[in-house]
């Protein structure tokens, strides 16, 4: 077992598929000599060759276009946005081609879309986006959101082999900040199963990406100091939704809280909710709560950004509110 | 751009040429009369003057070469390959379509032909025309792409991001743009403030040509010119072919709006008028030839016609299945 950083596993993963692959090539902006703005691709241009590694012009339409032509005709395109926020250029691409062409073509359409994504960076409005809600809205893509490395390399991995168009939302400010171990040996994870990061009896926190972290600090803390047993479900994979092991921790727990970064309106945890009341009406206990960023574009300055950010003690609140009920 | 190709076509191949004018312009009246008929259920396009531009740039593709045709080009699809039964069964939306009735017109997809249709977003298709041509360079296929756009659409940011991005890697690709003088209801003068549209590749670093898209043989040899040049890896062509929208934008539109005298001028170039001419002048078409081929295409299309109305629609509940490839 190796102990690396988010970052590291996202370049492993790459990487090896890389190796494994020749269809597999990357394509985005200032990844291939620079290396990328966050040093995913380091050294891949060296090793690898400007075949396989390609710096293209700055135009995200064209970066997303050009990867769906590529693999409606049998290769394996990763494209990386240098931020999530800047997908929305490119957006037409992946919502009206890349998402409808199996279902038009019956065509396989096998791409992955890698966007660094997330807030608490103080990357301001436009550098800062969790923009999961948007596709998760379109029929035709699959979305992955890794919390750890060893999710984020088995996801990466995984999302490569698929035949579908992949999200990848890779939380920037997990990059460096979180190590994991991860395997020496090959593995995958497989997209559309999500994972018990913490057993418990009390209350369901179901989330993915940054929030998973702050969920697991703040189950040790209602644990410690209520003695409150809490059960933290990370999706790992936001479509398709592992909807039952939702539900079967739901029917275990009777209290649930949905917690995403993304802000609350529109949000995907809205649908979990409305899965749950659905499918788990009579083993409810409380009414199913959601955590998230409130409802404004993402301020830049400390104060606002952490005011406009969930985080842990809000985490906690929201546990003994439930806990309470 | 030099025009360096000679065209050196042989009696066949002018004929050949000919048969797929004549097709192109039954089959679209063919969809007219679907569309009257109440047949065809949705929107249905034609590309009544645009027949030459569409024949001649696919008939100067190769079998291993790209096809994203637009929504006036029925001429390329039928030259690349496609069978007027698959072309029909398209516009009437049935479950053994191309499409399995997803969607209608020619808007799929045959890798077997490698014809790529367009989505409605105009432009949208040309970065992915851009893609497979980076797929094609890099895989070393000598294979090139040819695609289209309209007037109005080349305004689309698309149009602009695939060109800059093809140019910078001098990929295989070939874009026309059909100036048919108007988008929709808006004639061209409210859609440029340049000359030509060829006067754009410049800002590309690219060969760019102007020519009358009615011309049948000066369209192959420029677009043959074009191809070549992207096969050699010397990167895309943009080139513009001017013609005329005959009808209106879709079966419902009368177009009023376009002045009679237009029609009148344009008529004279009519682009099956003018293949007819040509081949006469050039003692290859008789009036037993003519007569020939009319009927051959007449039958075709009546085949075609009866096969796609005589299929049936897909069941309801495959509306529900594969948005996803397992």
């Amino acid at each position: 077992m190796a102990h690396i950083t988010y970052i590291e596993a996202i370049s492993q993963g790459l990487w090896e598929e890389m190796e494994r692959d020749s269809s597999v090539f990357l394509l985005g902006e200032d990844i291939g000599l620079f290396g990328g703005a966050f040093k995913v691709t380091k050294g891949f241009l060296q090793h690898f060759g400007e075949d396989r590694v390609i710096d293209t012009v700055l135009a995200e339409t064209a970066i997303l276009g050009a990867a769906t032509g590529a693999a409606v005709v049998g290769m394996r395109p990763v494209a990386e946005m240098q931020f999530a926020d800047f997908v929305t250029t490119g957006f037409s691409q992946l919502v009206n081609n890349s998402a409808s062409i199996h279902y038009r073509w019956h065509l396989p359409c096998p791409m992955v879309v890698r966007l660094p994504s997330g807030a608490g960076i103080h990357g301001g409005p436009f550098h800062s986006r969790n923009p999961e809600a948007w596709f998760f809205h379109q029929p035709g893509l699959k979305i992955v959101a890794p919390a750890t490395p060893y999710d984020a390399k088995g996801l990466i991995k995984a999302a490569i082999r698929d035949s579908n168009p992949v999200v990848y939302l890779e939380h920037k400010r997990l990059y460096r900040h979180i190590k994991g171990e991860v395997p020496d040996t090959e593995y995958i994870v497989e997209i559309g199963k999500g994972d018990i990061k913490r057993s418990g009896n009390d209350v369901s926190i179901i989330t993915y990406g940054s929030m998973v972290h702050m969920a697991l600090e703040a189950a040790d803390v209602v644990q410690n100091e209520y003695g409150i047993s809490v059960e933290v479900i990370d999706l790992r994979s936001l479509m398709p939704l592992d909807t039952e092991l939702i539900f079967q921790s739901v029917r275990k727990t009777g209290k649930v809280l949905i917690a995403h970064e993304d802000n609350i309106t529109g949000g995907i945890g809205g649908e979990i909710a409305a899965l749950i009341s659905d499918q788990c009406f009579q083993y409810l206990d409380a009414p199913v709560k959601r955590i998230g960023a409130i409802d404004t574009p993402t301020p830049y300055c400390p104060t606002l950004e952490e005011f406009f950010l969930p985080n842990t003690k809000k985490v906690i609140a929201a546990l003994q509110e439930l806990a309470a009920f | 751009m030099q025009q360096n190709v000679k065209v050196n076509l042989t009696k066949e191949q002018y004929l050949h040429l000919y048969y797929f004018m004549l097709l192109t312009r039954a089959f679209e009246e063919a969809i007219l009369k679907l569309y009257r008929q109440g047949k065809i259920v949705g929107g249905a396009y034609t590309g009544n003057g645009n027949e030459a531009t569409a024949v001649g740039s696919a008939f100067a593709l190769e079998t291993k070469d790209y096809l994203f045709p637009m929504h006036r080009d029925m001429g390329a699809h039928l030259v690349k390959g496609q069978s007027l039964r698959h072309l029909m069964l398209q516009h009437l939306g049935r479950g053994n379509s191309l499409s399995k009735g997803r969607d209608g017109t020619g808007h799929y997809a045959d890798p077997s032909l490698k014809i790529y249709g367009n989505i409605s977003h105009l432009g949208a298709m040309i970065p992915m025309a851009a893609g497979v041509a980076l797929a094609s360079k890099l895989r070393k296929e000598k294979a090139v792409v040819m695609t289209y756009i309209g007037d109005g659409g080349s305004n689309v940011g698309d149009v602009h991001e695939s060109l800059a991005m093809a140019s910078v890697m001098k990929l295989p690709l070939i874009l026309i743009i059909e100036n048919n003088q108007f988008a929709y209801s808006t004639p061209v003068a409210k859609q440029k403030a340049m000359e030509k549209y060829s006067d754009r590749a410049a800002g590309y670093g690219i060969p760019g040509v102007t020519i009358d898209g009615t011309d049948i043989e000066l369209v192959y040899k420029t677009c043959k010119t074009a191809v070549e040049r992207a096969r050699a890896s010397e990167g895309p062509t943009l080139i513009e072919s001017v013609t005329m929208r005959m009808h209106g934008h879709s079966a419902h539109d009368g177009a009023e709006y376009v002045p009679k005298t237009l029609l009148v001028e344009w008529k004279k170039k009519d682009p099956v008028q003018r293949i007819e001419k040509l081949l006469q002048d050039k003692k290859i078409l008789t009036s037993t030839i003519k007569e020939e081929y009319e009927k051959k295409v007449f039958l075709e299309l009546e085949d075609a016609v009866q096969f796609a109305i005589d299929s049936p629609y897909p069941p309801a509940e495959d509306a529900a299945i594969g948005v996803y490839a397992v």
